[in-house]
């Protein structure tokens, strides 16, 4: 490992909610090697959460992530009612599809702001700023059901706590069939196109063994070929009583990545609208009084993977212990294989491809070996990744001149 | 055979305690020694998924479950492992068998104090470089 003297860039930036430090060792234009130092966010969230009662955590956890908001509070009413005999005896049918229609309302807007900055990082900013208007909708969606755009505050161990209107149901809809063509459109877009082909096709790989022994999940995973979805194998929600397909790649590259995600948001919307069709009336919440002393465990399948909280209780109206384990805990340290023996040049796009909330590359600081001196910054390296697009571009129009 | 009774059979005399909270949730206790061993054997020959590790102080200690998750079947194989040390608890490190415990364990260190013998790389993951040594943020009787 070479000593060499680092200037700090980051690991805060002010436009940027997430700060990761990813310190990239290049010989050359190849990077050696990696060092991913995280916990500049750090808030101690299982600890506070010992100190608030059953109802209060819900909206705690909800502030882990801003994105995948819905996730951690679903996973947490989970695992309380883990302890009270599952969440299919405990909550009234109606809520169960309310459930799902936030979850899968998320994923889309998750796995479309990913697609935005994704096309960013490539030289794609028609593919960014496209990506964020379609994103729009989904969060006019989530302001009628819940009340807000985002961390919606909807879940309650023993149900949710807002109903959707009957009269708001066809706007949903026609929201949704809107939505198609762009996804049709974005489909499109990165299947056709042989630059982005030539650009992310075995770049960043993670083989199968690998995503296995680094235990990466979602469509991290799915992407290398493992089919490992929590809505298939452990389903929560209305999940098993929804038509819908697990889709899985076998490259392991970044653009097996794309393709999973812009598959499962076709899936997501078939899923949506089997809800609002199949959705029967009645309560939406049990009304839980109390906790019995009792530990459990729930997980969700959030855009990013599998959440999963345990929590561990005594009888008193607070837990005693509360473990949260985010997806991207397992993905982000995966970097460690899929970005080191690629291109600088790469580097951005391969941080991205696990989709680490947002991808924090502002915050890179990249050293060669031989001439110390040599400093980047995030903002360069993106520079770099554009370039190298444009390229393949200008390579691909003078093989067509010819 | 059906996973649950191969796990049964290979760890055999091992696991103390066996409970099947519901059909998907099974907790069983594992002797301190054997955990390397049996992670191996659950990871590796049983190719369950590791999930995440749970430590927590109790009053006689501390105690690590080792999630396990089989996703054919979406049973949670939970393994408690119990150290009976409240001043200076220790575990075999169980990042040596596959890479993606490593950042687990090293939480677990700086969180809870428990020592990870034989971890590659056993340095601070989440807190700052300036937090003091021997304090420990998720034991009970941290005051912050």
């Amino acid at each position: 490992m070479s000593h060499k003297v680092v200037v700090p860039i980051g690991p805060y930036h002010p436009l940027q909610e997430e700060p990761e430090f990813f310190r990239l060792y290049v010989e050359g234009e190849k990077v050696v090697d990696i060092d991913i130092i995280i916990g500049y966010n750090h808030r101690g969230i299982e600890k506070l959460s010992e100190a608030k009662h059953f109802d209060q955590v819900a909206f705690l956890v909800e502030r882990i992530c801003g994105i995948c908001s819905s996730s951690h509070p679903y996973a947490y009413v989970l695992a309380v009612e883990d302890i009270l005999g599952g969440e299919a005896k405990v909550v009234p049918e109606r809520a169960l599809y309310i459930r799902t229609i936030i979850d899968e309302m998320q994923r889309i807007h998750s796995h479309l702001l990913w697609l935005g900055l994704a096309g960013h990082f490539i030289g794609y900013n028609t593919v960014w700023m496209w990506a964020w208007k379609y994103r729009e909708p989904v969060l006019d969606m989530f302001e009628m059901i819940t009340g807000n755009r985002n961390n919606y505050a909807m879940f309650k161990v023993g149900g949710i706590r807002r109903d959707i209107k009957e009269e708001d149901m066809p706007v949903l809809r026609k929201a949704l069939d809107e939505l198609v063509p762009a996804i049709d459109m974005f489909y499109g877009a990165v299947m056709d196109d042989p630059v982005i082909q030539a650009r992310l096709k075995g770049v960043g790989v993670l083989t199968r063994q690998q995503a296995i022994d680094w235990c990466v999940l979602g469509p991290t995973a799915r992407a290398s070929g493992l089919n490992i979805d929590i809505r298939k194998d452990e389903p929560y929600g209305a999940c098993d009583r929804l038509d819908w397909k697990l889709i899985v790649e076998k490259d392991g590259d970044i653009f097996a990545k794309t393709k999973v995600r812009i598959l499962e948001l076709y899936e997501c919307v078939r899923m949506i609208r089997q809800c609002l069709d199949k959705m029967p009336k009645g309560s939406i919440d049990a009304d839980i009084q109390d906790v019995p002393a009792g530990e459990g465990i729930g997980r969700v399948e959030a855009p990013r993977g599998e959440c999963l909280h345990y929590v561990k209780t005594d009888g008193t109206n607070r837990p005693i212990r509360h473990k949260i384990r985010a997806p991207s805990f397992m993905n982000v340290a995966s970097d460690k294989v899929s970005a080191v023996g690629g291109t600088i040049s790469d580097a951005t796009i391969t941080l991205a491809a696990v989709d680490p909330c947002y991808c924090c590359t502002e915050r890179v600081v990249v050293l060669d070996r031989k001439d110390s001196h040599k400093v980047m910054n995030g903002w360069d390296l993106i520079k770099l990744s554009q370039e190298k697009t444009d390229k393949i571009k200008e390579g691909l129009k003078n093989a067509a001149a010819k | 055979m059906e996973t649950k009774d191969r796990i049964r059979e290979g760890l055999g005399k091992k696991i103390a305690d066996w409970e099947e909270k519901n059909p998907r949730r099974i907790y069983f206790t594992l002797d301190k020694e054997d955990i390397f061993g049996a992670v191996e054997f659950l990871f590796r020959q049983m190719g369950l998924r590791f999930a995440i590790a749970s430590g927590m102080q109790t009053p006689e200690g501390f105690e690590i479950l080792y999630h396990f998750c089989d996703d054919s079947s979406g049973i949670i194989y939970s393994a408690r492992v119990l150290i009976q040390d409240g001043k200076n608890p220790a575990v075999k490190s169980i990042t040596p068998i596959f890479p993606g415990a490593e950042w687990i364990e090293r939480e677990m260190w700086e969180m809870l104090g428990i020592n990870f013998i034989g971890h590659p790389n056993l340095k601070r993951l989440l807190l700052s470089d300036d937090w003091p040594q021997g304090q420990y943020p998720l034991r009970q009787n941290h005051e912050p």
